[in-house]
């Protein structure tokens, strides 16, 4: 049943990823983002990561896509544009031969049977036994107790990110309206 | 479950893959953008899978880090654009050629 799963949210992703490349408008790309966003999130589930399936759900198609949809349309850049929306023919031919060549490899590399296929471990139930390594568990007190103890740094230096995010955006956003006149002038 | 890591390694891959086609493709810059996130995303299930598979919370956590580090980026890319996009009006790549000329 689980594999049935596997294969169906993979195939979604997959289509719904080559669908957003390939729309020639960007509202319908991004909607098909957002359903290859929850296929991914599906596929979070499958592997157990329940708290990283609805972060998933939350940030990634929620406030992300919230934020693509609401630029793409404040801009309106579908106004006025014709068919041109992708580049020559010299870039069409050498992008698909790039694309066909990561395939190819990706395919090639991990479709065989030559690669040791590691088995399943059992999910533990303590999430602060702490030998050697955090072990897997589905609760989300791991994340809280992995954050506060062997990442700690990088959690405060994310909040500093944050925060250096948050006033990068202000000042890029703001307007400068001496600049502006000395430009017009 | 009976799917091995390879699998999900190969789903991983190939989003990866189209992801990139996605930015060597458009002129859109906010498409582009998009591809990008698909990039990150594909990464984010790699990680996931080698976590499972490997019994420890570390690619997890790691996931839980990008995610983060995405929400801003995507914050600040898209004020960029919406600067450029309020200076030059346009946002495909081929009107933004200012060093190239």
């Amino acid at each position: 049943m689980l594999d049935i799963l596997f294969y169906v949210f993979s195939a979604i992703t997959l289509v719904a990823a080559v669908l957003m490349v390939l729309s020639p408008s960007a509202v319908n790309g991004a909607m098909c983002m957002i359903v290859a966003f929850l296929g991914t999130a599906a596929l979070f589930v499958l592997l157990e990561a329940y708290f990283l399936a609805v972060l998933q759900v939350v940030v990634y198609a929620g406030a992300v896509m919230v934020l693509f949809l609401f630029i793409i349309m404040l801009l309106d850049v579908e106004k006025g544009e014709g068919g041109n929306e992708y580049k020559d023919k010299l870039t069409l031919a050498a992008s698909a031969a790039g694309f066909l060549l990561v395939a190819v490899l990706v395919c090639s590399a991990f479709s065989g049977a030559h690669l040791p296929e590691p088995a399943l471990t059992a999910v533990s139930d303590n999430p602060t036994v702490f030998d050697g390594g955090i072990p897997f568990t589905t609760s989300a007190k791991s994340f809280g107790y992995s954050l506060f103890t062997k990442y700690m740094l990088p959690f405060q230096v994310t909040g500093f990110l944050l925060l250096a995010a948050m006033i990068g955006v202000i000042v890029v956003s703001k307007k400068h309206e001496v600049i502006e006149e000395s430009d017009n002038s | 479950m009976t799917v091995g890591l390879n699998a999900f390694i190969l789903v991983a891959g190939l989003l990866f893959a189209v992801g990139l086609l996605g930015v060597l493709l458009r002129q859109n810059t906010l498409v582009i953008y998009m591809s990008l996130e698909l990039m990150l995303n594909a990464v984010n299930l790699a990680l996931v899978a080698f976590s499972r598979y490997n019994g420890t919370m570390d690619g997890n956590l790691f996931v839980f880090f990008i995610i983060t580090v995405a929400a801003a980026e995507v914050a600040v890319g898209l004020a960029i654009i919406v600067a450029l996009f309020r200076r030059r009006q346009s946002v495909m790549v081929d009107h933004l050629n200012a060093l190239s000329r």
